[in-house]
């Protein structure tokens, strides 16, 4: 590991071509992440300066707090709801689009149309089929005799419009990595099954679902982060109530910072983030590790 | 042989028909609530109270987009978010294929290390940044500015990646001969690789610009002025301003959304090869 002078050169050209990147990351990434964990451990004024030095005691503060039980569980709530529902009714979805059939992409470009949609977008629309006298959803469910409920305004059920509304948002993303993965799937192995024996929710259950297990990997990672960092829904859908039902953790962080002006007690509530979203990745990163090494 | 395969066509014919008829009914169901924004911005306010609740205009009228353009700045509120998108997509463009380069054609120490450092950015959630990233805008005084929307997203570690990986196809071969011929570093970049990698460099593009178009939290956070909001901020204020005029609101629902999907049908090729780079895997 001798250093030359053209080992030095070659380092320097790479870091120029990096230097755009790299100060860009420092600035809005790697910086920040490091004052969040800083802020953590500070109280601080209205202003964001630093008040006082705090310790752990907002993280005992966090732990304990009620509100902050009531958030965790919205969350925890919000995953359950949107995760495993997104991917089922996208891979359903996504195996009537892997058929060969002519214009067949007019329906994959209509099914896979909400990833164009933004959040607020897809929000306020959905904000006006919930609604319990204008809204369709309410009708639609009286026709088969059932009285809806006034969907965001009652604890139980605003988090399951926010996740019924999260859920048509991640559909489009969900369909087309699903689609794609469908589409790796070698012909011979369904002709194979096929002469089996095998049909219709057999072959569904032992050789679609195992072939594509691989991106209902991805997506169940990808899409738990996506709703751990949920904001716009809640916004504009339930603004975190009706008495905290909703308050997903981002958004939590949203009122302590943006709100009440506690920067640093937010600072806490963003470590916590952090760390499940890093724990989260590096499973992701393990699973596909494992796997690569079976092949 | 030919009569096998005639008779096994007709006899699939009535089953396609079925396939059809079900993908266009999880078709439209599916792109429902889409369809009725589109519906509703077209009704007056008094077809909208009825029940029970319309679905289609009965007398079509564009009165709700004239009234979306007299009641907010819609159109100063577009030129703001197509401003901002294209100065991070040409900024994540420039930074990603340098970056991108240097990952791929040249060779220097800690070349794996450095690349590691980029890939990590992505396991940092934005939300978990945003508090010191908003002190940092404010004592900027980059509030309600085109700066402060769009600078802190102009480098892309997905786009390095997606960059690097198109960059990766390109001949070795032809980075030796340009070599030889004594281009420098920079020219065979400007000369060879860029032009030779558009798809890529479209697929990270049209996805920079889809993302920061549909961009709400950062820019909820960064304007307070009217005029420095963007669609997404702006739509959403119209929600709460007109609160009980839903034609209204779904006009100018339609006029934010209309963008993002022209862009979604032109370039959806692009954005799928985005999407499912991360997924799919050898």
């Amino acid at each position: 590991m001798r250093w030359t002078a053209r080992d030095a050169r070659s380092l320097g050209v790479g870091l120029a071509y990096l230097a755009p990147s790299f100060l860009l990351f420092a600035a809005f990434v790697f910086i920040p992440l490091g004052r969040t964990f800083y802020l953590s451990f500070f109280y601080t004024r209205q202003s964001g300066a630093i008040s006082a030095f705090a310790g752990v005691d907002q993280y005992v503060d966090l732990l304990t707090s009620q509100i902050f039980h009531s958030g965790l569980i919205a969350t925890a709530l919000f995953v359950l709801y949107t995760v495993p529902a997104g991917i089922a009714l996208g891979l359903v979805l996504a195996v009537m689009l892997n058929q060969r059939l002519r214009g067949i992409n007019v329906f994959r470009t209509m099914m896979s149309s909400t990833i164009a949609i933004s959040a607020s977008v897809g929000s306020i629309i959905w904000l006006l089929l919930f609604n319990p006298s204008l809204g369709l959803l309410n009708f639609v469910l009286s026709l088969i005799g059932i009285a809806g409920p006034q969907w965001l305004i009652q604890p139980s059920t605003a988090i399951i419009a926010v996740s019924i509304t999260t859920i048509w948002l991640t559909l489009g993303t969900n369909i087309i990595v699903l689609l794609a993965g469908l589409q790796g799937v070698p012909e011979e192995i369904y002709e194979a099954a096929h002469l089996d024996g095998a049909h219709g929710a057999r072959l569904f259950t032992r050789i679609t679902v195992p072939m594509v297990s691989p991106s209902l990997f991805f997506l169940l990672v990808v899409d738990t982060i996506a709703v751990l960092q949920a904001f716009t829904q809640i916004h504009l859908l339930t603004r975190g109530g009706p008495v905290d039902a909703t308050r997903a953790l981002v958004y939590s962080i949203y009122l302590d910072a943006f709100q009440n002006f506690q920067f640093g007690y937010a600072s806490t509530q963003a470590v916590i983030l952090f760390v499940l979203v890093l724990a989260l990745t590096l499973i992701q990163f393990q699973v596909v590790e494992r796997r690569v090494h079976y092949q | 042989m030919t009569a096998t395969v005639a008779t096994r066509r007709r006899a699939l014919r009535p089953g396609r028909v079925v396939s059809y008829l079900i993908l266009a009914l999880v078709a439209i169901l599916v792109a429902f609530p889409l369809l009725l924004a589109l519906s509703y911005s077209f009704m007056t306010e008094s077809d909208i109270v009825t029940f029970p609740p319309p679905v289609l205009p009965v007398r079509p009228t564009l009165a709700n987009f004239m009234t979306v353009l007299d009641t907010i700045p819609i159109g100063r509120y577009l030129l703001n978010s197509f401003v901002v998108s294209s100065a991070v997509v040409i900024g994540q463009l420039l930074t990603a294929s340098l970056a991108a380069y240097a990952f791929s054609f040249l060779t220097f120490r800690f070349r794996s290390l450095l690349f590691f450092v980029f890939l990590s950015t992505l396991m940092i959630p934005w939300e978990a940044t945003i508090i010191p990233n908003y002190l940092t805008i404010r004592d900027l005084g980059w509030v309600d500015t085109y700066q402060g929307l769009a600078v802190p997203f102009m480098a892309t570690a997905f786009g390095t990646f997606l960059l690097r990986q198109g960059f990766m196809q390109i001949p070795r071969e032809l980075w030796d001969s340009a070599r030889i011929d004594g281009a420098s570093s920079f020219r065979f970049l400007r000369s060879m690789v860029i032009p030779l990698s558009r798809p890529a460099l479209a697929t990270v593009g049209i996805y920079g610009f889809l993302s920061t178009y549909n961009q709400y939290f950062w820019p909820l956070l960064i304007t307070n002025q009217t005029l420095m909001r963007t669609t997404q901020v702006g739509v959403a204020q119209l929600r709460f301003e007109e609160s009980a005029r839903w034609g209204v609101i779904m006009a100018g629902v339609i006029m934010v959304a209309v963008p993002t999907l022209a862009l979604l049908i032109a370039g959806q090729r692009q954005l799928i090869r985005g999407l499912t780079a991360g997924a799919v895997k050898g």
